[in-house]
């Protein structure tokens, strides 16, 4: 094979500080609604304090009369819209029929979005908001996922089924297998709603250039996907509407799809032909998207040496009753251990509630608690540590497609971590550890994540002064993208990072999928490379052309870029710069554009997959039930890690979002209202830091040659799917008490 | 947030003109509280007038006969911090750390504090009943979600929980309200400052119309040598009470002289029961004692649902922070349970 070598200042593997770190910390950073815009009006969302009806009347007059009030929009005046929920449907779009704000006088959910107040100052449109009185008619609701149980049915397919199969049919015969196993186990979970909660609130800032021009300043994770939504639903062309994210404040999910602050903020921008800014407040931050509830209801059985012969896993969760949002939560047990026998049902109950959606590790987290206290469970009954039951069910395979992995370095992950925490102290007894009034309990669980690779395409430059300029409409949600992009790209041109300028969160710039999936890193890093290896034949091309060139008859895989230079390997005395390769062509600009994606057909033989063990020790009050998860270990297997430093920090994060899922975290919804009544960060708790103690991350060497061209496969999500499970087991074995519910109440362990 | 008129009071007589002669006025101290009401639309007022600049309120200083008073403008923080109260009144140090979050203890005035609205979610959402708010209108709590409402001195019509930390310690320590008014100067005993909801739930206590703290005293003794306060909530800082507990003890060896017990987080007032306390005068400081007396405390206890807990956890608390007491080197920050 035949390599061009790049011999570089290698900063891939180095735990590079993230480059706007500074601009962040400092508040130079700017994000949706804080960019300065001259003669700027302001928005505010009135919603619907019903939850299922009609609005019969609007009272506006005492609103309108308010000073500096210029106009509310409501389902009665709004601008004309288009007519097809296609034209509506974005690219994270559930089966169903898309949430259109303002489209007629029916309330699907409280908290809907049914007025706009525009106004001179923000304070004076919340004001005003205050000062319009609807009229209702209200009809009876469905909230309550419990209630409703019996209703349930399976999800239409569509578009999104492709990320978000189905369960696979079953194998065997699972109900003749466990009733006749020698050890089996049956369990009951139930989740709660939560939202996803950016610190950054969802806010749109539209500048009206006229023409039909917009300039977009927005909360997103997907910058086209929110480009395409509002030149379909507005009539606009799309070179005529630039969507602008360079910075965006935490995303988790709820920035997948377009939120209705960003139609409000345009229609009342088309309308007014105005500079408009829409800004949600924090309670309006719980009138949209959120992670489903669930209820989960497992049958696992082994044989008598604890090998896994059956496994049921059945899920029902909360939907809208206008799209069916599906997350797969039952299929996730088959990926990781192999049963002759499996059964996995999921369906959707829909209730009148906003439409859920992905949520930091979607299903996975959700599955993977109930699979992992299943499991636990099971090594109890078989009397076999809970860590060598994982070992006896291991497979390199992907049981549930009956596939290989690209890389599976879970075993790697299990013994590192285990070890880094000291596992073997472990008396399996519950309540057998203590520490003066609080009992001790270790616990651990494994977690597994898709590692997915969307399309992306790059334009990669070489400009005049030698340095690299890349352009992708990626956005970086606080994950590090920007950096890790830097840093790859700088390696395969040898440049040094300074001298490489990715330019992203556009969607003027080359397609990006939206930010989702732990996908990243793979996507557009890939198109990175895909585009640096043209770049390079390019400048050697050129290199070539220059009168005397010492590379004049030279191969490809006879040079080394290195330091903004094309050099002989056999002596890299002989050199020439990028910045003369650029002045020989006139000082024009060497590009190139190129589309990574996904191997289809060479990838088509394999399952891919993160995986992470995570082991938490817990201390629980023995006479008040307060608990502490005073240490935690999850290592993860990711492929190739590009950035130790920020690869890291996202584990880190997702491991307090498990501490978060275990202890604290949920949405209440008041059944007989019909609406959350904790929608605010007071009362929604997440943790804070006194309930962080001693986090430690491992990456587990896993080289994945097959995957893609960098062998990484993203670590967004991992570091969250196994600590609710390892913190309720740890539980557990402090208390000898199996709370099968999420959040675990600290008086329910009295 | 309507507009409004601001003023700003250069003395406590200004500002109870001021707010007796402003339309819809109200005072700002550390504004903790109000302006979240504010943003929420719970309270709308036409005017508001500035108290942070009352320099009599604004101190801690010791009174002739021994007492300490606390100046009602000065910031919950610096009390907290202050060497006298961090010496002499421990409980009410550690029972103010305990509360809120550094930022806020940092804006929040003494004077405030006392003053501070229920966190009932349904209080906080101005398109649902709440009989504390719009009175008549009903309850959804007491058939709602519940988990944070009150187990003791509820009523028909409202069962929300003062939310202080501070003033849980006040009350056990016996403080006096110092308040001044359009017709003069009255004060107030901490027992009686705050009342329970019965079918007034609109009223926290008993300040009446254009009143203003101007400070808090406390008595000389301090219970320096027994105390602790315990709270117990859903995360280990920045959440109020589920169920706290300030125990002051004054100990004879092993014997209990006099004992002071206030709970927090179970009903609409820091709640006491002389009867305990009586009960627990010469008795040996140990947990049958303290449980036999937690019995007393929550004899009338009631739970709503998700509540129901509460009643065994208060009693396990007010039995652990008895104990507590007994070796306050045993509390932890946060006023978490002892290691």
């Amino acid at each position: 094979m035949k390599h061009t070598e790049i011999d570089t200042n290698k900063t891939v593997g180095k735990p590079i500080s993230r480059l706007e770190g500074k601009l962040k910390v400092t508040g130079t950073a700017k994000y949706a609604a804080e960019y300065d815009v001259h003669n700027l009006l302001y928005g505010y969302v009135v919603n619907s304090t019903i939850t299922k009806g009609k609005i019969l009347s609007i009272d506006l007059s005492k609103a309108l009369a308010l000073p500096g009030v210029i106009e509310v929009l409501s389902h009665e005046n709004r601008t004309k819209l288009a007519w097809f929920d296609l034209q509506y449907t974005d690219m994270d779009a559930p089966p169903g029929t898309v949430f259109k704000p303002f489209y007629d006088e029916n309330i699907l959910y409280n908290g809907q979005p049914i007025a706009l107040v525009v106004a001179e100052s923000f304070e004076m449109a919340r004001y005003a908001a205050t000062q319009i009185t609807f009229d209702y008619s209200e009809e009876p609701f469905q909230t309550c996922l419990d209630h409703h149980l019996d209703s349930s049915r399976v999800a239409k397919k569509g578009f999104a089924t492709a990320l978000k199969p189905p369960p696979p049919p079953p194998t065997g015969d699972f109900e003749k297998a466990y009733q006749n196993a020698a050890v089996k186990v049956e369990t009951e979970y139930r989740h709660g709603t939560e939202h996803h909660n950016p610190i950054e609130l969802f806010a749109t800032t539209t500048i009206y250039q006229g023409d039909g021009k917009l300039t977009i300043y927005d909360k997103t994770q997907g910058t086209i996907n929110n480009q395409l939504y509002v030149a379909n639903i507005f009539g606009l062309k799309y070179k005529n509407v630039q969507v602008l994210a360079p910075f965006v404040g935490g995303g988790f999910g709820s920035g997948l799809r377009p939120q209705y602050q960003l139609f409000l903020c345009v229609m009342a921008a088309l309308h007014l032909k105005r500079n408009v800014r829409v800004v949600l407040d924090r309670k309006q931050m719980f009138s949209f998207t959120h992670r489903p509830p669930t209820v989960q209801n497992l049958r696992f059985a082994t044989d008598t040496d604890g090998k896994l012969m059956a496994m049921n896993h059945s899920s029902k969760s909360e939907t809208s009753s206008f799209e069916d949002y599906f997350e797969p939560i039952a299929s996730w047990s088959h990926r990781l251990y192999p049963a002759p026998n499996t059964l996995f049902e999921q369906e959707l109950v829909p209730l009148d509630v906003y439409t859920p959606m992905d949520m930091r590790a979607p299903g996975g987290s959700t599955a993977l608690h109930a699979i992992e206290c299943t499991m636990d469970e099971l090594a109890y009954k078989l009397d076999i540590d809970p860590l060598e039951f994982r070992l006896i069910n291991y497979t390199e395979m992907d049981p549930s497609a009956e596939k290989p992995y690209t890389s599976k370095a879970l075993k790697a992950c299990y013994l590192e971590a285990a070890e880094k925490f000291g596992w073997e102290k472990r008396t399996p007894k519950p309540r057998s550890m203590e520490r003066g009034n609080k009992l001790v309990g270790y616990g651990m669980a494994t977690g597994i994540w898709d590692a997915f690779q969307f399309p992306s395409r790059v334009e990669a430059m070489i400009t005049a002064d030698g340095k690299m300029i890349l352009n992708n409409a990626v956005t970086d949600i606080g994950t590090g993208t920007f950096t890790v992009m830097t840093q790859i790209a700088a390696d395969e041109l040898g440049l040094p990072m300074e001298d490489v300028d990715f330019r992203y969160g556009d969607s003027k710039k080359p397609f990006s999928m939206f930010q989702g999936g732990s996908a990243m890193t793979s996507s557009t890093g890939v198109a990175i490379v895909v585009a640096a290896k043209e770049l390079r034949k390019k400048l050697l091309k050129k290199a070539r052309e220059i009168t005397d060139s010492p590379f004049k008859k030279v191969e490809d895989n006879e040079v080394t870029f290195k330091n903004g230079t094309i050099a002989l390997k056999h002596d890299p005395n002989v050199a020439v710069s990028f910045k003369e390769i650029i002045a020989f062509n006139k000082g024009k600009t060497i590009k190139t554009t190129n589309m990574g994606k996904p191997h289809m057909l060479k990838l088509k033989k394999y399952s891919m997959a993160t995986h992470s063990a995570s082991f938490v020790e817990v201390e629980v009050d023995k006479d008040l039930g307060t608990v502490t998860v005073t240490r935690a270990v999850t290592a993860v297997a990711a492929g190739k890690i590009i950035n130790p430093k920020t690869a890291k920090s996202q584990i880190y994060g997702s491991m307090v979002w498990g501490i978060s899922k275990a202890l604290h975290e949920e949405t209440i919804m008041d059944e007989k209202l019909g609406k959350y009544i904790n929608a605010n960060l007071g009362e929604y708790h997440i943790p804070v830091h006194a309930d962080i103690r001693q986090l430690d991350v491992i990456f587990a060497e896993e080289n994945d040659e097959l995957i893609n061209e960098l062998g990484v496969k993203g670590v967004g999500e991992i570091g969250l799917v196994g600590m609710p499970a390892a913190i309720s087991n740890a539980i557990y074995h402090a208390t000898g008490k199996r709370i099968n519910k999420l959040p675990i109440h600290f008086d329910e362990l009295l | 947030m309507n507009n409004f008129e601001f003023k700003q009071a250069t003395d406590t007589r200004d500002a109870i003109d001021l707010i007796n002669h402003l339309p819809e006025a109200a005072f700002v101290a550390g504004g903790t509280n109000i302006i979240d009401l504010w943003k929420y639309n719970l309270t709308n007022p036409s005017s508001l007038v500035d108290i942070n600049h009352l320099h009599e309120n604004a101190e801690i200083s010791i009174l002739e006969n021994g007492n300490i008073r606390l100046g009602a403008a000065v910031k919950n923080a610096d009390t907290a911090y202050h060497p006298l109260i961090a010496q002499k009144y421990p409980l009410l140090s550690k029972a103010i750390l305990a509360g809120a979050s550094a930022q806020i203890r940092n804006m929040a005035s003494n004077g405030g504090n006392l003053l501070q609205r229920t966190r009932c979610y349904y209080f906080y959402d101005p398109d649902v009943p709440c009989n504390k708010r719009k009175p008549g209108s009903g309850c959804p709590a007491k058939d709602g979600y519940n988990r944070m409402h009150a187990i003791l001195g509820t009523s028909e019509a409202c069962i929300a929980v003062f939310p202080s930390d501070m003033c849980i310690a006040l009350a056990a320590l016996e403080a006096t309200v110092n308040v001044s008014g359009p017709n003069g100067d009255r004060n107030i005993p901490f027992s009686q400052f705050h009342r329970l909801p019965g079918d007034r739930p609109d009223l926290d206590n008993t300040l009446d119309d254009g009143e203003i703290i101007t400070s808090i005293d406390l008595p000389e003794e301090g219970f320096a040598d027994h105390y602790s306060y315990l709270k117990l909530r859903d995360r280990h800082s920045y959440a109020f009470a589920l169920v706290s507990v300030a125990t002051a003890l004054k100990l004879n060896g092993n014997m209990i002289e006099s004992a002071r017990i206030a709970l927090g987080g179970v009903a609409h007032k820091p709640w006491r029961s002389v009867e305990a306390e009586e009960f627990l005068k010469d008795k040996e400081a140990n947990a049958e004692n303290f449980s036999a007396a937690a019995d007393i405390i929550l004899r009338d206890a009631k739970g709503f649902g998700y509540n129901d807990f509460k009643i065994e956890l208060s009693k396990k608390a007010i039995i652990r922070n008895g104990l507590m007491a007994l070796n306050p080197a045993s509390q932890l920050p946060g006023a978490q349970p002892s290691a």
